[in-house]
């Protein structure tokens, strides 16, 4: 598949969404709602579950299935009391020492009168930061569209795994198109350009690892993860804070520093 | 006195206005140019406008300016030592027409990269600075300015230094992908240090202050100024209008209006600047004996 492929693949109808890794993952899963502050945003997903012995908080961008459920969910773009209940749940999830999995799929930030407002600017920024200290162990998944601030605000983690049809770019091939170009339709060429491909990021060492999906059932992709996420959970549990958030800081002080 | 046609150029509309740079040169630049205030539209002489802070005298409008006029403006006379100026941006993802746009860049705002930084005193101060450059790039954060934010950030936390930064930036840098959104982790995770170990962050939100840059270091500060009237925001209006398709009620994400959503401390005025920030860096210099 090329990049504008990938994107397309990406963002398919029936590609499954947060919700269904969090059924095929978990046991025990309780949703909890609300951001304390304003409202409870209904594009992201937070709660409690358990991964093998383990409990984890679990956190989830969701585009939605059906139409109903997309309109729902506001196609998967979060305003800032997204972010904030993500936090919440992060800040719990410290204070109970349990490790934190989010999953991520949105074309971005949710873009409105509304969302300024309320400080979407402010919203993701907060959560960078604080993500970069939390004494716990963080893990994200880009398993669709990761798609600017609007998905990094839930990816800076311990390391970030990423499906092989998935992607992650800084603005979206639409975006981009009509930037350089001055026509959205050369979606193709700005694909390329982007270099937004798991292949790509891997190279460039934005991403640890990525999780096949070619070609076999969505179950084995799930008892993949759940297996690789166990393991680099314990593992990452037997690492002391300081040396949690050291690693963190340092995964992400690379990247242009040479 | 030299009259520049494009100087009389009206905006075509009201984003455009915010989003052009009317050229005024350094205070060091010898000869006096004319400039039409683009809100007032009365001719003003380069010379007295530098004298007002780049305000106009007659209606208060708010030219852009440098870097280094900011750094004059803002720091003690002979302060400024400038830190890790030879960072110069590659071209990472091999981005079509890159390596051009940097040169582009370079010529415009006689600048090697969209940000300059430091260490300076303020009313006696010490204190790091940073200050962005609207000219280079309007200001987009790559994998160089990702990088001289967070060593200032790092030098500061090193020397308990406070940080002041002049803020203007149309947000991340496409030409460098994933790469410039990195840099968003990467700065505020810097910011974040340098917080944890007690030290103070003032920012100065000044036109046009949006995208990636204020959903990371833009907003985290402890304190946060803007100046009247900046356009202050994540989406930019455009995209916003085009997403929502109706017009922006009027002042919105301008300056006052995220002071009265609470995003921002205060409105600061150029001309009291100085004197502002000064006494907040003296409220939180430690009481000695
Ligand atoms: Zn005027």
């Amino acid at each position: 598949m090329n990049a504008y492929e990938k994107v397309n693949a990406a963002r398919a109808k029936n590609r499954p969404t947060g919700s269904d890794y969090i059924a095929n993952i978990f046991q025990d899963f309780i949703e909890m709602h609300g951001d304390r502050r304003f409202g409870d945003d209904k594009a992201v997903i937070t709660g409690i579950a358990r991964l093998g012995n383990q409990p984890v908080t679990v956190i989830a961008l969701e585009k939605g299935r059906d139409i109903k459920e997309k309109v729902y969910r506001n196609f998967g773009s979060a305003h800032p009391e997204g972010y904030r209940k993500a936090l919440r749940q992060m800040k719990l999830a410290e204070k109970f020492g349990r490790p934190v999995v989010c999953f991520v799929d949105t074309a971005g930030a949710y873009c409105g009168i509304a969302a300024e407002e309320r400080g979407q600017g402010q919203a993701i920024a907060e959560n960078l930061m604080e993500m970069m200290t939390l004494k716990v162990p963080i893990i994200s998944i880009l398993i669709g569209e990761g798609g600017s601030g609007g998905a990094l605000a839930l990816a800076v983690a311990d390391e970030v795994w990423m499906l092989e049809n998935a992607v992650y770019s800084v603005i979206s091939p639409e975006g981009c198109a009509s930037i350089l170009w001055k026509d959205s339709r050369k979606v193709k060429e700005a694909s390329e350009c982007l270099k937004l491909t798991a292949d790509d990021l891997y190279r460039m060492k934005v991403i640890e690892r990525i999780i096949g999906e070619h070609g076999r059932g969505f179950h084995l992709t799930c008892a993949e993860l759940k297996r690789l996420l166990s393991q680099k959970l314990a593992e990452n549990l037997r690492l002391s804070a300081e040396e949690l958030v050291s690693n963190r800081y340092l995964r992400f002080r690379k990247f242009g520093s040479a | 006195m030299i009259l520049r046609k494009e100087f009389f150029r009206r905006p075509k509309n009201e984003l455009e206005r915010s989003s052009r740079i009317y050229k005024v040169p350094s205070p060091d630049v010898p000869g006096e140019m004319c400039v039409l205030c683009p809100s007032c539209k009365k001719p003003l002489l380069t010379g007295e406008l530098n004298a007002n802070a780049n305000v106009c005298p007659e209606c208060g409008y708010y030219f852009r300016m440098n870097a280094r006029q900011r750094i004059h403006f803002i720091a003690d006379e002979n302060t400024f030592i400038e830190l890790n100026s030879n960072l110069l941006s590659k071209n990472p993802l091999n981005f079509p027409n890159y390596p051009e746009k940097i040169k582009h860049a370079r010529l415009e705002s006689a600048e090697k990269e969209a940000v300059v930084t430091g260490t300076a005193e303020i009313g006696g101060f010490p204190c790091a600075l940073f200050v962005m450059e609207a000219r280079f790039m309007m200001g987009s954060m790559g994998t160089v300015v990702g990088e001289k934010i967070t060593r200032i950030f790092e030098y500061a936390t090193e020397h308990s230094l406070p940080v002041v930064g002049y803020i203007v930036s149309g947000g991340a840098r496409m030409q460098e992908g994933i790469l410039s959104l990195m840099q968003m982790a990467k700065t505020s995770g810097a910011v974040k240090r340098h917080s944890d170990a007690g030290n103070l962050y003032i920012a100065v939100l000044t036109d046009p202050t949006t995208g990636g840059v204020t959903a990371s270091f833009g907003m985290e500060a402890d304190i946060i100024l803007a100046e009247p009237n900046a356009l202050i925001g994540f989406a930019g209006p455009r995209v916003i209008e085009q997403t929502m398709r109706q017009k922006l009620p009027a002042g919105f994400q301008r300056a006052e209006f995220l002071l009265e959503k609470g995003f921002v401390d205060m409105i600061s005025e150029r001309k009291e600047q100085k004197k502002q920030i000064t006494t907040l860096l003296s409220l939180h210099k430690e009481v000695s004996g």
